[in-house]
Order: structure tokens, then C-alpha cells, then sequence
């Protein structure tokens, strides 16, 4: 099995665009083949990464209209759809595709066009994933985390507050995201006096509707030593899924595919949560980024809402989280947001990050999808050829 | 781009279209009236039941222990503790606004069995001990993106134990 390199990364601006689906692709691939050098005649395999581009848009077969859109044909084309995941899933299928050998050079890039949905639209398109005993409720993904925050806060006694200073927090990265939808800094009273929306979350607790795009380049190990004076290696990477039906889970507040997802990264990469100097987690709601804080190992259960306490997921803390912004501040376009996750830590790890530098040698990439029902997680490590 | 899209997947009344989703929701409001508790005439809240005697609800074509089901329980029988609750106040067209909803849990027999539907009101708590209510119309199946002849629409809400 080859050894997996990542040579370039792009993400477009996030945010109310004017541009459609097959334009957002375009320009993250365009972009992030210039930013590795070379050219689309290169491309063996082109993943998609999308979740709703024919619910949204009407507009499906996206990746073969983005292989005439690059000039990439006749490069394989495949949309990697796995909802909110589908980022995480195409970087799963891209390292296959080089790790197997059966591609030299993949291109993947992810985008979704949504904000011309109004918000019950896109909430609907959303929630069209839910098992129809969920569906016909009304349950819809901003409600799960309402429930789980309910049951986390009363679990393990934790104060309502410190859901709000992960909004705090991810709004101050964001600041210094030149891509990110929201670039203002928000206090922990806007948090906490905002309108409800799933009780007892409110609403600076849930990320936004975006639109966006953001795509990395992979080949072997030895292709990128060649190619490139520095690279990022794919470590580790695992991914996993758990319940359709969300209330047949044991603990609600437990997410088993990240679990899962992170041992089988962690084992293929030979490291451990100690070795972790930056995150990207997905933060859609203020509670996943406690629940996946937890189920990587970075805390004990239950104690992950101390380290926003203590100040140690800050930027200049032990463990730096959503340095991007995270989707809470960066913004949401669901097949984009897996890829612009690992974007985010090819920047850290290239030294290319601004004022949102970190000290890093090895980063990891947490996507999720629908509450929990997929899940890939990514190490990723820094290399100088 | 504008700062009232912050949080638009939680507040409709920020958003252009926000009027079509109260309109829908009022229309779906209808529903409570059709509530009552479950009586001879009105279908089981029908649970799985497999042969390492685990229970489930849904039911799935295979359960836990990976054998198919060997038979059913009516959850309508019993009463539930509630596990958690939210009332959500972004809802997709054809729901109601606000919709309160809890995850539940049953005891069957000793068996643990939970489920997920809207609660009655959302005077609730963790903890409290709630009853299956029939609603023949949980949601306005014609408003939202699923295709209405795909799945059932009826179903139980869960109503505080006084």
C-alpha cells in the first residue's frame, strides 16, 4: 500500500455566493491545481465530495461536469455522498484511490450551493436524513442537538455557559479566516441572550447556512517527494458510522463513529490524542465539539466542557480547536466542510496559516455526519521534502 | 452576505420564507386536535421484538443480535420515562411551530425500549413518566421534500402522566 501525500489545497470565500454549484467546484479545483503545480491532464481520479446538489439545485452528475469544467477528461469521476461527511468520506476514497494504486494523482473538491434555500428548505433537505419514524416528528438536525445538550448538561452538571464560549471562541478564530462567512467576534451575553432554537440551545449555538467550496490534490509519497519542497502526509485515517435512529444509541451523549473512527486513525498512524497539536472538529452545534472532544480522546467523558474552561482548545492553548472558525464562524456548505476541515490543517502544518499559526507538526481532521451517523477521521502530518 | 444569516439553520424568522413556514406549521397544528390516547380502534405503537429478546423501536429486518424479528409489542400498553427533551422553534415546512419532542424510554417487561416522537406540551422533564397519545396526522405530509406515499404519517406524541 503507497504511502499517501497531500501536494495542494484550496478553499473558496464561504458565505452568500452568487455562484452556483459547478462554479464553486471549478474554482476550489482550479485553485488548488495551481496551488500544487500542476495541471488537470494529471488527474487519474476526480472525487466529488456533495451531499444535495440535485436537492438544492437541481443540478446532479456534478462530477463529471466539473472533469469538463477543469478540462480533466477523461479522468474517473465519482460524487462521494455521505451528507454533512461527505468531505471526511472523500478524503477516505481519494486515499484509497492513491493508497490502492489504482490512481497516481486524485483531485478531490467539495462544495454545496444552499443559502438560496430559505431556511425551512434547507433544514428540510437536511432532515431528509433521518429515519421516517425521526422524519415524521419533525426531527431535524438542530433538534438532536438540542436533545443531546439537554441530557449532556444534566449528565455530567455542566454549565450552560460553557456551550456559549465555544461559539465565543470559534467567532474569535474566525476573525483571521480571510475565507471565513462570519469575520466579528461575538461576547458571551449575544450568545446567551440570542433566541432560542432548540432549547436549551440558542441561536449562536448552531453553525450557518453556506455556500462554498474547497478541494485538496493526493499521490503517493514518492510522487510528492519529487513534486514538492514540503507536503502533508495522510497519517491515519478512519472511518465509521453508528445508528441510523439516533434514540437506539446506549449514550446519546457518545458518538460511536467517532469513537471508532479515530482508534482505527490513530492505530494506522502509531500515535496517540497526546500527540495531537491541532484540531478541526465538527462544530455544526456548540455541543459536537464537547462530544467529539471526548470521543478522540483529548477527555475523559463528561469532562470535555472543562478544557473551554481552562482555556486549553484556545489558540494559544494545549490544544488549539477550529483555529479555522470552525463551521460555527467559517461557515457550513455540507460537502465542502469535511474538505475545508483538512484545509485548514494543511495550512498549520505548511506554516501557511497567518495570524491563525499555531505550533504544529500533527493535525487532525474530526467530519461528521447526519448527528453523528458517519464519521471520518484524519492525522495528518507536516513533511519537508 | 449580512449578519442576520448567523444561525440560519435555527431561526426561520430571520430569513426571507419564514412566512410559508408558519403558514405550513399553522396548517399542521391541526393535528393536536386529532390526539388522544390510544383506544381499540387506533394502531399499535408497534415495537420489535427479537429472539435474544431485545426490543426495538423501529423495528429493523435484522435486530441486535443480528437475528430478524419474532414477534411485536404494542408500545401504546405502557407509560415512559422521559430521557431528554427539546423544543424547537426552526421547523421545516409541515411541521409544527414550536415542536416539542423527547427521546423516551420504556420498560417492557424488564426489556428497555426508547423511541422518539413529539411530546404534548413542553411543560416536561427529564425523569418524568409520560403515556403514548394518538395523533392520526403528526406533520402535513404534502410540505416537505420527502415523497408522502414513502412513509406513514401517523404515529404517537408522549403526554406527561398527571
Amino acid at each position: 500500500m503507497e504511502d499517501v501525500a497531500i501536494i495542494g489545497a484550496s478553499m473558496s470565500q464561504f458565505g452568500q455566493r452568487d455562484a452556483w454549484i459547478r462554479e464553486l467546484l471549478a474554482e476550489a479545483g482550479q485553485a488548488c491545481l495551481e496551488d500544487a503545480g500542476m495541471s488537470a491532464d494529471a488527474v487519474d481520479h476526480l472525487y466529488v465530495s456533495n451531499m444535495a446538489s440535485g436537492e438544492f439545485e437541481g443540478q446532479t452528475g456534478v462530477p463529471n461536469a466539473l472533469a469538463h469544467d477543469l478540462q480533466a477528461v477523461p479522468a474517473y469521476t465519482a460524487r462521494i455522498d455521505q451528507t454533512s461527511s461527505s468531505g471526511g468520506a472523500g478524503i477516505y476514497a481519494a486515499w484509497q484511490s492513491v493508497a490502492s494504486g489504482a490512481s497516481e494523482v486524485t483531485l478531490l473538491v467539495g462544495g454545496e450551493k444552499m443559502t438560496h434555500r430559505t431556511t425551512a428548505e434547507a433544514t428540510d433537505v437536511i432532515a431528509s436524513l433521518t429515519h421516517p419514524c425521526e422524519y415524521k416528528h419533525g426531527l431535524t438536525l438542530p433538534s438532536f442537538a438540542g436533545l443531546t445538550a439537554r441530557l449532556y448538561l444534566d449528565t455530567y452538571d455542566a454549565p450552560r455557559e460553557s456551550l456559549g464560549k465555544v461559539a465565543v471562541k470559534n467567532h474569535r478564530n474566525g476573525v483571521d479566516n480571510p475565507h471565513a462567512q462570519f469575520r466579528k467576534e461575538v461576547d458571551l451575553d449575544t450568545v446567551l441572550d440570542s433566541p432560542i432554537v432548540a432549547d436549551p440551545l440558542r441561536l449562536y449555538d448552531f453553525c450557518p447556512i453556506t455556500d462554498g467550496s474547497a478541494a485538496l490534490l493526493f499521490c503517493p509519497v514518492s510522487v510528492a517527494e519529487e513534486h514538492a519542497d514540503e507536503y502533508v502526509r495522510v497519517s491515519g485515517i478512519g472511518g465509521a458510522t453508528d445508528t441510523h435512529v439516533v434514540h437506539e444509541r446506549a449514550d446519546p451523549t457518545t458518538m460511536r463513529g467517532v469513537v471508532e473512527s479515530s482508534d482505527r486513525a490513530y492505530e494506522m498512524a502509531d500515535l496517540s490524542p497526546d500527540d495531537v497539536d491541532v484540531a478541526e472538529l465538527h462544530d455544526m452545534f456548540t455541543i459536537l465539539e464537547f462530544l467529539q472532544f471526548e470521543d478522540l480522546g483529548f477527555a475523559e467523558k463528561g469532562e470535555g466542557w472543562r478544557a473551554i474552561e481552562e482555556g486549553r482548545t484556545e489558540r494559544d492553548g494545549e490544544l488549539p480547536i477550529n483555529t479555522s472558525g470552525g463551521l460555527k464562524s467559517k461557515g457550513h456548505p455540507l460537502g465542502a466542510s469535511g474538505v475545508a476541515q483538512a484545509y485548514e490543517i494543511v495550512q498549520q502544518l505548511r506554516g501557511d496559516a497567518g495570524k491563525r499559526q499555531v505550533e504544529a507538526d500533527v493535525g487532525l481532521a474530526c467530519n461528521v455526519g447526519g448527528f453523528g451517523n458517519c464519521v471520518t477521521t484524519a492525522i495528518l502530518e507536516g513533511v519537508d521534502a | 452576505m449580512s449578519d442576520d444569516r448567523e444561525g440560519e439553520q435555527g431561526e426561520p424568522s430571520m430569513r426571507a420564507g419564514s412566512e410559508t413556514t408558519r403558514e405550513t406549521a399553522t396548517a399542521a397544528e391541526d393535528a393536536p386536535d386529532a390526539a388522544s390516547v390510544a383506544g381499540d380502534d387506533t394502531p399499535a405503537f408497534e415495537a420489535a421484538r427479537y429472539p435474544d429478546g431485545s426490543i426495538t423501536y423501529p423495528a429493523h429486518p435484522v435486530g441486535p443480535g443480528g437475528e430478524a424479528p419474532v414477534g411485536t409489542v404494542d408500545l401504546s400498553e405502557h407509560t415512559a420515562e422521559v430521557i431528554t427533551w427539546t423544543t424547537s422553534t426552526a421547523t421545516p415546512p409541515g411541521v409544527r411551530e414550536p415542536n416539542h419532542v423527547a427521546i423516551v424510554e420504556f420498560d417492557v417487561d424488564g426489556e428497555p425500549v426508547r423511541a422518539i416522537g413529539q411530546a404534548t406540551t413542553g411543560d416536561v422533564d427529564i425523569g418524568d413518566e409520560v403515556e403514548p397519545v394518538y395523533c392520526d396526522r403528526l406533520r402535513d405530509p404534502e410540505a416537505g421534500i420527502r415523497e408522502p406515499a414513502s412513509q406513514e404519517w401517523d404515529g404517537f406524541r408522549f403526554r406527561p402522566v398527571e
